[in-house]
């Protein structure tokens, strides 16, 4: 009935969880070990994206959980958020991406920054998959860097026109709809781009050996014209888009430790059953070690995010707070996934086993929301007040 | 249509059981308990009857927190309302069925569905003793169920074949796998399920006729063995199954 995953909770953080939150947590654990492990090697074998899951995922009732019920949400706790990142992305990390952008990066600003005509109507549908939306800031020349993009909006009659291109944009190619932003008079604004917009297209991008089940897309947009309804009217510059990706960098830091804690209980699990020099390889003090190293960072960032949820809940978490969060738990998880890796042996290199694709997957998650050194750096810059980027 | 559904919560099957220091009963500890997966058929089950033919479903668990708890999965699945038949335990099977009729009774079911069996102590018991209590037909270990009108028809699987039954409503069904899909909770189902009262009713308390002696452990099994690996083991595998195994 299950895969026999066994999570760790070396400090017993279950007793600090509510009963609707460990009820949230465990449905989409057992939604996982059904529907995800069993093919989700093959469809990263096979570079696919399983479209199945996209419905499956809105029944449970995944995308927007946090917003209130008249969205399509269901009024969840930060943690419950959480939660469902860390299970999801135990799973893998595309699946959990693709929630993480139909919620913190789509449903999000349309919720935070549109119009109530706006929220009413693409929120309900967003919650049901009935759309499908992606995210557009980053561009080819334009990264770590965003506020010098040069994707432009220029006034038009009573709408707009677009011109530009966005690049590594999750979803991009299946997407109904784009959460865009692009430059207005000199000013950060957030536009939404539906699908079939004369000079809107977006090419899947090919030939990657990470985020394998995951869409990635570029985004053309050559002179489309926009209505002007398309406008998010309450995002003003650089902070609106900032805003959403501290939504998603806020999952991730839970989703990352839900990729680790998928590689501790690979390792522990094979380390007591492969057996080497006549006794099981747990038995020896070098892997031990490594074991004892990957509970004690999955045990601390648990900590971390669970401390990170709560303030979030009471408004009271800063970007860098997530920033802390999110660079730890990509750090962290990528080194575990490596040393599940080596105590997998040979065997670690195949899609057999779910370390490898942990591993290949977390290089793209400690770089996608901001870079691990760019995190880096706004902690800095917290701590001394002095940018060192700029 | 009025269904009601029994349910029990029971240690998961992934789950290290572990003998309590009185040898009569599991040490509770760090076992994760869910729905009994026969009952999440009876759920299911009870759902789409609903679904086709309108009217609400009622869960009822007998026990402590723990029954609460099966009681919230179930509502959390789509269950309409919820019965607790409050219990510290101390019954046997026909106590824990009686307690469940005399709940069940007065109430107006049409239709009651549990799981052919609980898995933990997989006794099968409850479900024909609480039919029998409140003398209405059932069928037990049931794969497909129609109703038309106040008539069922059930379909079980026997040795070699089928049986199929008809039965006037009001009756029991116990609910085999393959009876249908369960459907997973939602997390909308979930947050209802929190705003839900849970009726509590105390259990007829009845003497019971038996006892659990002792529990012991099934014998360990000796640790298995890999003799190699690909097409060059097989010779060697071979000769131990014929020569140490005798089982060829």
């Amino acid at each position: 009935m299950d895969s026999g995953y066994k999570a760790l909770d070396y400090l017993k953080l279950d007793e600090l969880l509510t009963e609707d939150e460990r009820m949230v947590r465990d449905l989409v654990r057992e939604w996982v070990d059904r529907e995800v492990i069993p093919i989700i090697g093959k469809a990263a074998d096979e570079g696919k994206f399983p479209f199945h899951f996209i419905r499956q995922m809105a029944e449970l009732g995944l995308y927007g959980p946090t917003l209130p019920e008249r969205y399509g949400g269901a009024g969840l706790s930060e943690i419950a958020y959480g939660l469902i990142m860390q299970e999801l992305e135990r799973g893998d990390t595309g699946i959990r991406s693709f929630a993480s952008v139909q919620s913190g990066l789509v449903m999000f600003p349309i919720f935070r920054y549109g119009t109530e005509e706006q929220r009413q109507k693409y929120l309900p549908k967003l919650a049901s998959a009935e759309l499908i939306g992606c995210f557009g800031l980053t561009e080819p020349n334009y990264g770590s860097d965003p506020g010098s993009m040069i994707t432009i909006a220029t006034k038009d009659g009573t709408g707009y026109r677009l011109n530009g291109a966005k690049m590594w944009i999750t979803n991009g190619t299946v997407a109904d709809l784009a959460v865009v932003w692009a430059k207005l008079d000199g000013v950060v604004r957030g536009f939404v781009v539906e699908k079939g917009l004369q000079g809107f297209s977006a090419p899947e991008t090919k030939m990657k050996w990470s985020l394998r089940a995951s869409v990635t897309s570029e985004l053309v947009f050559d002179d489309v014209k926009l209505s002007a309804d398309a406008l998010l009217p309450e995002a003003k510059g650089l902070p609106g888009p900032l805003s959403c990706l501290t939504q998603a960098r806020y999952g991730i830091a839970w989703g990352t430790i839900g990729a680790a804690m998928a590689c501790f209980d690979e390792a522990l699990s094979y380390a007591k059953q492969r057996v080497q020099f006549s006794k099981p390889i747990a038995s020896f003090q070098l892997v031990q070690n490594k074991l004892v190293e990957m509970a004690s960072e999955i045990t601390k960032a648990q900590l971390l995010n669970y401390r990170l949820g709560q303030l979030k809940q009471a408004g009271k978490m800063t970007h860098q707070m997530v920033s802390l969060a999110k660079r730890n738990g990509c750090e962290q998880a990528l080194k575990i996934a490596r040393m599940s890796r080596d105590i997998l042996g040979a065997a670690g290199i195949t899609y057999e086993f779910q370390s490898g694709r942990h591993m290949v997957n977390l290089e793209s998650v400690i770089t996608y929301e901001g870079t691990h050194d760019i995190h880096t750096l706004a902690i800095g810059a917290d701590l001394t007040g002095i940018e060192a980027y700029r | 249509m009025n269904i009601a559904v029994l349910v029990k919560l029971v240690p998961d099957t992934e789950a290290t059981i572990k003998i309590d220091a009185d040898r009569r009963k599991i040490a509770a500890g760090e076992i994760n308990f869910v729905l009994n997966p026969y009952d999440e058929f009876a759920v299911e089950e009870g759902l789409r009857q609903k679904e086709k033919a309108g009217g609400q479903v009622t869960v009822i668990s007998l026990g402590g927190d723990e029954a609460a708890k099966a009681l919230r999965n179930a509502l959390a699945i789509g269950a309409d309302e919820a019965i607790q038949v409050k219990s510290n335990g101390g019954l046997d099977m026909l106590g824990i069925a009686k307690a469940l009729a005399d709940a069940i009774r007065g109430r107006g079911f049409d239709l009651i569905l549990a799981g052919k069996q609980a898995v933990d102590d997989d006794c099968g018991a409850v479900g024909a003793m609480v039919a029998e209590f409140l003398d209405i037909p059932h069928v037990s270990i049931v794969t497909k169920l129609d109703i038309e009108g106040d008539k069922l028809t059930a379909t079980r699987e026997i040795e070699g074949g089928v049986e199929v039954f008809e039965a006037n409503l009001p009756a029991l069904i116990t609910a085999q796998k393959g009876l249908n899909e369960p459907r997973y909770a939602s997390l909308k189902g979930i947050m209802a399920s929190k705003k839900k009262v849970i009726e509590e009713v105390a259990a007829t308390i009845s003497t019971p006729k038996v006892e659990v002696i002792t529990l012991t452990y099934p014998p360990q099994r000796p640790p298995g063995r890999i003799v190699g690996q690909g097409v060059d083991a097989v010779p060697e595998l071979v000769r131990l199954l014929r020569e140490e195994a005798k089982v060829l």
